[in-house]
């Protein structure tokens, strides 16, 4: 048996040196091993150095444990021999308590320092020291799918959520209904989403151009597992462009076929009392302002007009089992189902796609198109005000009486969203 | 009465014996049997789990089968596996290592036994009617709330139930070793393993009511229309998260310390030397109890304490790792210079010591606040928690069990056998568990259903999957290995191992009154100093006299029964209160009976004890 | 023999202490008030997050009565005495005048118990403060409402051993069941207080 456990120990280190050596990290849009994002990457960092740490200790207990087990396994003919009666020893035992509580230090340090990091929703400066404009987006979580309102942009989106590169965009999350969890692996550590309590925080920043996964990391129900959500980081130039496309949407537009335009007709009689298309507080379902731009459908199903098709005649009961579509009162025939499919897959407002995240172009911007009256007026953001969860209450002066304005705005659009529904 | 009289008697009569049984002996092997039941049952939901997760998109089975699937293996696992066997191992052992005749409450005891199966048959019964509970094992508020059927019900009301019983178990094993000790057996000389489980019970004595109060809201808010933690009524679900965690992290080392009590047991046998560090041992031990308390926040890093809050946490967490080290090396360094025996009970202590430290470093790992918003709820959280329990608890508990399996049944087990199951079930659980750090850095988060094509983890999934066949292989040769060495009945001496503690210095299996004579303890090992200074036997500290025994008791039964039958009636409402007020009537009646009835023992007298004579003391 | 502890009558100093099962159960009971401990901490610690969740349903500050509550203060705190005073005469071997004293001990238990029914029964057809009408009310009523319950729970207790053991007399079997009981009572008075403290002082002033 002595053989036989030394072979298993060498093959179990060769496999572990296989692996890493292979790069069994995952996959990039996934993987908290390979950081797209400064939250990511600083934990990490963190992950290595505690692995370390560990590793070290994982060695020596080894190193000892098969030295032990070779060297003092009984003999035969020693089955009489009696070894000596140790009680203990006060200087090793000491040392195994000292060491110990170094190398915890060690790691204890930088576990607080980056605790407090990623906490610090502060904005972010210039080279200068200047504070920037932050953009923050109230993400809502329900089952099973994501809700973004981008604050002050008057944009609304579900499911994708872009965001621009190199820039911090912080989200302050809510639930609709049970604890969910926001994760996205390669750009950030989670959060939960609650219900009641806390509006949790925290911010995104991805390095790099994308389209990151994102999970539900809290069991939330039958489709837990499916609750996927994307990030589609874009470069800062093409995320100006994405904000102005969306701001433009009504919901009014005119498609350009026929059948689309029944389906509009059929959407707009059937679907709107859930799903807005444009700026919308209205959170029933999700909001499918840009749905044609989509990466996936529902989150993790293929994106094309027949899964779509038989998401709106199932209502998803099988695709994603517990959803609360299932309980939406329409009753639609194949032919109005066609339209509705066609007149959803036409609603691609913007140019920026997800494939936009994929090309390599990148165009920069320092995204002061989206604050018109900010470049007057800078580093005077008040930290009090990451403090202060009601809506639209951050800022300056000056942009809190943008605010307003854009806050009546909003309700303004959710008022003609609500009467087109009735 | 005595054990020759049973195995004479027909099935009949053993049923009611054991039915009946105030006999700490008996209760464990009662026990033994519930939670080995369990075990099965909750390594049966494990299998489907993994066979849905084979491959990517899987449509093996539902959605919500795979949640009640995966809340029920949690739950049987850690409420009626685990602490069941390890409660098996105490109520064998403990009153014979501390020289007693009997536990401080043999009535209690058995109580606190079928008060366990009844919770634990009750929840089981959910299967039956309508669906299990889904809500995980963690029942979260509001998910918990929000969850049709009765799921959740079976699930309050049965862990209550089990919950009551263990709080007693935990009572009885705490008097009885404060109480109870024979002749000589100081603080200081009791074997570690009756150390941990004293600790262990303090434990269950201080986490087990923040359960109770938390299972009572979330009955009170499912059933009766409470609004604890229903956020539209003023209502808060992070309530819940620090009740079940205040309870839920003690628990872990509930489940932990005995398993290190065993191990500081078997080590020492088979390496035929004393503990090293004993004192520094009993130290860590109390000091691991006294920061488990202290810790609960670290399962809530990412639920939005605050920065303060969590690296409060996280530094505590961290510390606890420090008197986990000590016993790892006092491990190592009683191995160092011994005479080791590979017997099987040793080879799962030796397989423990390299799984628990890579648990324990997963666990420093996850300690640390930051980087927890990366592990947490993923598999690397699934991985790291299955090294501790599986790879810590488990391998204890089987070792525990081969070890004292010749005291508490007086016959071997296949030693070749008990090979095969280690290697199995060890080669098994790296497999499973293993490559599941890698998924959750992977980005799998936990309890997921379905993982999608594409994503890169179909491969650890599939060798995840393969391991775990293994694991379910190597149980099954244990059992195997249990029904063919009972059926040949070879019998044993008192001591097979030459072991060290009190308990080898009479036969197996013991008479029901432990010893004849009380044993005077000398030192720590007493068996070991007799071995080495005296003839080898325990001394008697006593004259021959006669034994105070306490009278069976078919009430402990009753009384827990009428908790089964009630919780239905509470459950269904309506026309079922009936069953209600039947059950309260049947678990009170039975109280009061209890309570007004003079049960004062009755008394084995000297003159049959010479009669019975034996050759050794007992 | 083993009938020995039945006997009554000259019994030793402490007889709750003076058998094996007796220190058992004097152990076992301190412990399980630790347990008992933690079970009203943890909901104390649940009023204490949901006090001011009241969700538009009346506010402690409302309808909270301190004279009726001061009076069931004094009510608990004088039977807490009371059950001193038994022991004291179980000590002593005089069982006529502990039965007495645990006489006094569970009056002064009922009527704080009906003042306690009372209040419920005020709030609720008063104030339309429901169980179910908050999660303030559900914490109330369940945190006031497991102290009630342990106070019931007391008495029937104490009232079934005295009815139990009143022909038999005191004895080394009883006199730890009598000793115990009255620590549960002393306990149940200590939780009080802190009820008292918590939920009304507080309620009212804070």
């Amino acid at each position: 048996m002595k053989g036989w456990m030394s072979r298993f120990k060498a093959v179990f280190a060769l496999t572990v040196m296989a692996l890493i050596l292979s790069g069994c990290s995952g996959e990039s849009f996934l993987s908290a091993l390979q950081p797209s994002g400064e939250g990511a990457s600083m934990l990490l960092d963190l992950m290595i150095l505690s692995i370390v740490i560990m590793l070290f200790v994982f060695v020596i207990v080894m190193i000892i444990y098969v030295f032990v087990i070779f060297k003092f396994r009984q003999k035969k003919g020693q089955e009489d021999f009696v070894p000596k009666q140790v009680e203990g020893s006060r200087g090793l035992e000491t040392l195994w308590t000292v060491i110990p509580i170094i190398l915890l230090l060690i790691l204890a340090v930088p576990t607080i320092q980056y605790t407090f990091a990623l906490a610090d929703m502060s904005p972010e400066t210039t080279e200068e020291g200047q504070e920037k404009e932050q953009i923050w987006i109230d993400v809502t979580g329900k089952q099973y799918w994501w809700h973004f309102e981008y604050r002050d942009l008057d944009i609304t989106t579900s499911q994708e959520v872009y965001i621009p590169t190199d820039r911090r965009v912080n989200l302050s999350m809510i639930s609709d209904d049970v604890i969910h969890s926001f994760w996205v692996p390669s750009i950030q550590g989670k959060m939960d989403v609650n219900p009641t309590g806390n509006r949790n925080e925290m911010y995104l920043q991805a390095s790099e151009e994308g389209v990151y996964w994102g999970k539900c990391a809290e069991l939330c129900g039958p489709s837990h597992s499916l609750m996927d959500f994307k990030v589609v980081a874009v470069s800062p130039g093409e995320f100006e462009q994405w904000v102005e496309d969306m701001q433009s949407v009504t919901g009014e537009e005119e498609p350009e076929s026929e059948t689309a335009t029944a389906g509009q007709q059929v959407f707009a009689d059937n679907c709107m009392s859930c799903h807005a298309i444009g700026a919308s507080q209205y959170k029933i379902g999700p909001n499918l302002t840009n749905f044609a731009d989509r990466e996936k459908l529902a989150g993790v199903f293929d994106f094309n007009e027949e899964n779509l098709k038989e998401w709106i005649s199932t209502k998803g009961e099988e695709m994603k089992p517990g959803n609360q579509m299932m309980s939406a009162g329409y009753d639609l025939n194949e032919e109005e189902i066609d339209q509705v499919a066609e007149y959803l897959m036409t609603l691609s407002p913007s140019d920026v796609t997800p494939e936009s995240a994929r090309n390599g172009v990148y165009e920069d911007s320092d995204l002061s198109g989206l604050f018109p009256e900010e470049s007057s007026e800078d580093g005077e953001g008040e930290s009090d005000s990451e403090e202060n969860n009601s809506e639209g209450g951050e800022g300056s002066d000056d942009s809190d009486s943008d605010n307003s304005d854009s806050g009546s705005d909003e309700s303004g659009d959710n008022n003609s969203e609500d009467s087109s529904n009735e | 009465m005595s054990t020759t009289a049973t195995q004479k008697a027909g099935f009949g009569s053993v049923l009611w014996d054991y039915l009946t049984t105030v006999d700490h002996k008996k209760i464990a092997i009662l026990y033994l049997i519930g939670g080995m039941f369990f075990f099965l049952l909750g390594g049966l939901q494990a299998m489907l789990i993994r066979i849905q997760l084979i491959a990517p998109d899987n449509e093996f089975i539902s959605a919500q089968f795979y949640n009640e699937v995966l809340t029920m293996h949690g739950t049987t696992m850690i409420f009626l596996a685990a602490m069941p066997l390890l409660f098996a191992l105490m109520n064998a052992v403990l009153p014979l290592q501390i020289g007693a005749r009997d536990v401080a409450f043999p009535f209690v005891n058995a109580l606190g036994f079928w008060l366990f199966l009844f919770g634990g048959l009750f929840l089981n019964v959910s299967w039956f009617t309508g669906g299990a509970p889904d809500a995980g094992w963690t029942a979260y508020a509001p998910l918990s709330i929000f969850s049709e059927g009765h799921g959740v019900d079976y699930y309050a009301l049965g862990l209550q139930i089990s919950g009551f019983g263990t709080l007693m178990g935990g009572i009885n094993f705490i008097v009885t070793v404060v109480n109870m000790r024979g002749p000589g057996m100081t603080y200081m000389r009791m074997p570690l393993f009756t150390w941990t489980a004293f600790i262990a019970s303090v434990l269950i004595l201080f986490a087990f009511p923040a359960l109770t109060v938390g299972l009572f809201l979330l009955t009170f808010d499912r059933l009766f229309g409470a609004n604890f933690f229903n956020p539209d009524m003023g209502g808060n679900v992070i309530i819940w998260e620090h009740l079940f965690w205040i309870f839920g992290h003690p628990e872990v080392y509930i489940l932990i310390l005995p398993a290190f009590g065993v191990f500081s047991e078997v080590i020492p046998t088979f390496s035929k030397k004393r503990l090293f560090g004993y004192s520094s041992m009993v130290f860590a031990t109390i000091l691991i109890a006294f920061l488990g308390f202290m810790v609960w926040a670290h399962h809530m890093f990412t639920v939005g304490l605050g920065p303060i809050a969590n690296s409060i946490f996280a530094v505590a967490t961290m510390a606890i790792a420090v008197p986990t080290g000590i016993k790892i090396f006092n491990w190592l360094f009683t191995l160092w210079g011994g005479s080791i025996r590979m017997t099987s009970p040793m080879v799962f202590a030796l397989g423990f010591i390299p799984t628990f430290t890579i648990g324990g470093m997963t666990g420093v790992m996850l300690a640390s606040a930051a980087a927890d918003f990366q592990y947490h709820d993923s598999y690397f959280v699934v991985a790291h928690f299955h090294y501790v329990i599986v790879g810590g608890v488990v391998l204890g508990i089987f070792a525990g069990l081969i070890y004292w399996w010749p005291k508490m049944f007086g016959t071997f087990l296949n030693e070749k056998l008990n090979h095969w199951f280690f290697w199995l079930f060890f080669i098994g659980f790296h497999l499973t568990f293993f490559f599941q750090h890698f998924l959750g850095l992977m980005g799998m988060p936990r309890r997921y259903w379905k993982f999608l094509e594409d994503q890169g983890l179909d491969l650890f999934n599939l060798i995840s999957t393969i391991g775990a066949f293994f694991m379910a292989i190597g149980t099954l040769v244990f059992l195997y290995n249990v029904v063919m060495t009972q059926m040949k009945g070879e019998k044993v001496s008192g001591d097979p191992w030459d072991a060290r503690t009190l308990e080898w210095g009479i036969p197996s299996p013991p008479p029901f009154y432990n010893f004849k004579q009380e044993p005077l303890t000398r030192g720590l090992d007493p068996l070991w100093i007799e071995k080495m200074q005296g003839n080898g036997e325990l001394q008697p500290a006593e004259p021959l006299g006669d034994i105070h025994m306490p009278n069976r008791s078919f009430t402990p039964f009753m009384i827990s029964l009428g908790l089964f039958i009630a919780a239905f009636g509470v459950m269904y409402q309506g026309g079922m209160w009936i069953l209600a007020g039947v059950g309260f009537a049947i678990t009170f009646g039975s109280m009061l009976y209890r309570s007004l009835k003079d049960d004062v023992g009755y008394h084995v007298h000297k003159e049959e004890l010479e009669e019975k004579g034996d050759g050794s003391n007992g | 023999m083993a009938e020995d502890v039945l006997k009554s009558g000259d019994l030793p100093e402490n007889p709750e202490r003076a058998t094996l099962e007796g220190r058992n159960k004097f152990m076992g009971f301190w412990f399980f008030l630790g347990g008992e401990t933690v079970l009203f901490a943890s909901l104390f610690g649940t009023y204490l997050a949901l006090r001011n969740s009241n969700a538009g349903g009346a506010t402690g500050s409302e309808i909270f009565g301190l004279e009726l509550v001061f009076i069931m203060t004094m009510l608990l705190l004088t039977s807490s005495l009371t059950s001193v005073y038994a022991m004291y005469h179980m000590k002593n071997n005089d069982f006529k005048k502990m039965q007495l004293w645990l006489g006094i001990t569970v009056l002064l238990g009922l009527g704080f118990l009906g003042m306690e029914i009372y209040e419920f029964v005020h709030y609720v057809h008063d104030y339309e403060f429901g169980y179910t009408t908050s999660a303030f009310s559900s914490a109330f009523y369940t945190l006031v409402g497991f102290h009630g319950g342990h106070v019931a729970f007391g008495l029937l207790w104490i009232v079934a051993l005295m009815i139990r053991n009143a022909k038999r007399g005191l004895n080394l079997y009883n006199a730890p069941k009598f000793y115990i009981a009255s620590l549960y009572w002393h306990f149940i008075d200590v939780v009080w207080v802190f009820i008292f403290t918590v939920v009304y002082l507080m309620g009212k002033v804070g």
